[in-house]
């Protein structure tokens, strides 16, 4: 397990996860800067991400779109706020409709990431924090949080084989 | 992020609806703290707050309906104290917000571990 810590802040609406990788920084910075990469990862298994644009810098934006087991696409976008490679990338993830065009009327999350070298490798730290409380309850409205007991579900298989 | 309902018997979404209404307001949110620090009275909270009695028997009414609160008679006054069952249900949304999180996590440490087996392999 390489989560080393999670802080959740439900007064503050934010979640702080804390991960180390045996691996440099410079490595665990192109996960999120190579879009092959990154897509291997960011989409749940089931729901594999696919990113036509991903412009990292900053104002630049990124697209995505995650497609379902019927093939339905759910669309994504990303625009980075603060770059600085390989220690802290920092930016806005919201909702697209079909066309990837962003939604005005759905909440956008942001995430904080800060990477680190330590002796064991590297340490990751994720920072993502909701607008408001109306975003958080709109989210779980549509269905967010039905998506994420799957995916807790998923990683409890996984545990059990290890 | 999914949001595709994949499962909708996970959660009473009414009861989601409900809980995260009545905490998007300020004042509420403080008196879901007070009174899980201690139950108060009706009065003793009104006196707080720079709104009618009224006004915060509404707010009382509405955390109520959450379950976030309770409310008991006791002689002449209404006593109000905290729900934590209610406020636990509210952090698992966060946590399970971290399950996602956990689960890239695990898939970025799979990907790096492939550069590992590649490396051996080239040897």
């Amino acid at each position: 397990m390489t989560v080393v810590s999670s802080t959740k802040d439900a007064e503050a609406l934010s979640l702080e996860i804390v991960s180390e990788f045996s691996a440099t920084p410079d490595r665990v910075w192109q996960v999120w800067e190579d879009a092959r990469q990154l897509e291997r990862w960011w989409g749940p298994p089931e729901w594999p991400a696919t990113f036509v644009d991903h412009d990292v810098r900053v104002g630049g934006r990124s697209s995505y779109f995650m497609t379902g087991p019927d093939g339905t696409k759910a669309h994504g976008w990303w625009e980075f706020v603060a770059v600085d490679a390989p220690r802290s990338l920092s930016f806005d993830d919201g909702f697209a409709d079909d066309t990837g065009r962003p939604t005005d009327s759905m909440p956008v999350t942001r995430a904080v990431v800060r990477i680190e070298e330590v002796p064991a490798g590297t340490r990751m730290t994720i920072t993502s924090t909701f607008p408001t409380l109306e975003a958080l309850e709109q989210l779980v409205a549509m269905g967010m949080l039905e998506g994420m007991t799957l995916a807790l579900g998923q990683i409890d298989a996984i545990l059990a084989d290890a | 992020m999914v949001v595709q309902s994949l499962d909708p018997a996970a959660l009473d979404q009414d009861e989601v609806d409900r809980v995260f209404g009545a905490l998007a307001d300020a004042t509420r949110r403080d008196i879901v703290v007070r009174v899980l620090r201690e139950e108060q009275s009706v009065s003793a909270l009104a006196r707080r707050y720079a709104m009618s009695f009224a006004a915060v028997q509404k707010h009382v009414a509405v955390l109520e309906r959450a379950a976030l609160v309770r409310k008991q008679r006791r002689g002449r006054e209404q006593m109000v104290s905290g729900d934590v069952e209610t406020i636990r249900a509210a952090t698992r949304l966060l946590g399970a917000y971290e399950a996602i999180w956990r689960g890239r996590v695990d898939r970025i440490d799979d990907l790096l571990a492939e550069d590992v087996d590649d490396e051996r392999e080239a040897r």
